[in-house]
């Protein structure tokens, strides 16, 4: 089993995840993040799960491609994702995609967890 | 890497990812330091860098770890030139459907020449696509 990407807790109703490293680029890697996540929502039946980019200094488009499946996946099961705590050059790679539009991205993991609907 | 008077040359084989494109990409920051580039080009460099080798790798050599991906690049005061080839039949960078075009949005590939052509000052593939010719240049504000 290898070393875990994300810390992953459970608080108020939601998933909080956080990255553990600070690039998030290798598909490999990319992967392995991928499944966590999916294993973490795997029994959850409208999972909300909240992703925060606090620790993430760079990205890749391979990146912006495993968080658009964890959105498909997330929302086939009713469930609904937030991001938060992007920085600014890493918010400036969803607006070029025009993935902000798509996603919800919010300032603070606060923000963003005040955001999901009532249950 | 060896350095010249005004200019500092790279050139780096690919067989694989990693971890040589991480170590490419730590002396290459480094170099950015020394010749005055800010954090904001550091970005941009480091996305272009990965998302080139990344695409030569995958895309042009279907991953196949017998075919090499070459890396060439200078850096100079005011301007950073990249070559990246692969060993693939190339490829139209015109025909991949434009990723920001509300049909597409939700399709998880095809951003990494929209990235590049953003943060780089030029981007061009060279007949028959195979072969990758970026620059940057510094931007004085």
């Amino acid at each position: 089993m290898p070393v875990s990407l994300l810390q992953i807790r459970r608080l108020e109703g939601s998933i909080r995840i956080e990255f553990v490293e600070k690039n998030i680029l290798d598909e490999g890697n990319l992967h392995q993040i991928e499944q966590e996540i999916r294993t973490a929502i795997e029994t959850e039946k409208n999972p909300r799960v909240l992703i925060s980019f606090k620790n993430v200094e760079h990205m890749s488009s391979a990146a912006l491609g495993t968080l658009l499946a964890l959105k498909d996946n997330i929302e086939k099961k009713s469930g609904e994702l937030r991001l938060s705590n992007i920085d600014r050059r890493i918010y400036e790679m969803f607006v070029i995609t025009k993935l902000n539009r798509l996603f919800s991205i919010h300032e603070s993991v606060e923000q963003a967890a005040g955001s999901f609907t009532a249950k | 890497m060896h350095a010249a008077k005004d200019i500092l040359h790279f050139e780096r084989s690919f067989y694989g990812l990693r971890p040589g494109l991480e170590e490419l990409q730590e002396e290459f920051a480094s170099a950015l330091v020394q010749f005055g580039y800010d954090d904001a080009a550091a970005f941009a460099i480091r996305l272009a860098i990965e998302e080139a080798v990344v695409n030569g790798f995958r895309h042009g050599n279907k991953g196949d770890a017998t075919k090499r991906v070459l890396f060439r690049s200078s850096i100079a005061k005011d301007r950073i030139d990249i070559e990246v080839f692969d060993e693939g039949t190339g490829f139209n960078p015109d025909t991949v459907p434009d990723p920001t075009q509300e049909e597409n949005l939700e399709i998880p590939s095809g951003r990494g020449v929209m990235l590049m052509k953003a943060y780089m000052s030029e981007v061009e593939y060279l007949a028959p696509g195979n072969h990758l010719r970026m620059s940057y240049a510094k931007r004085h504000d």
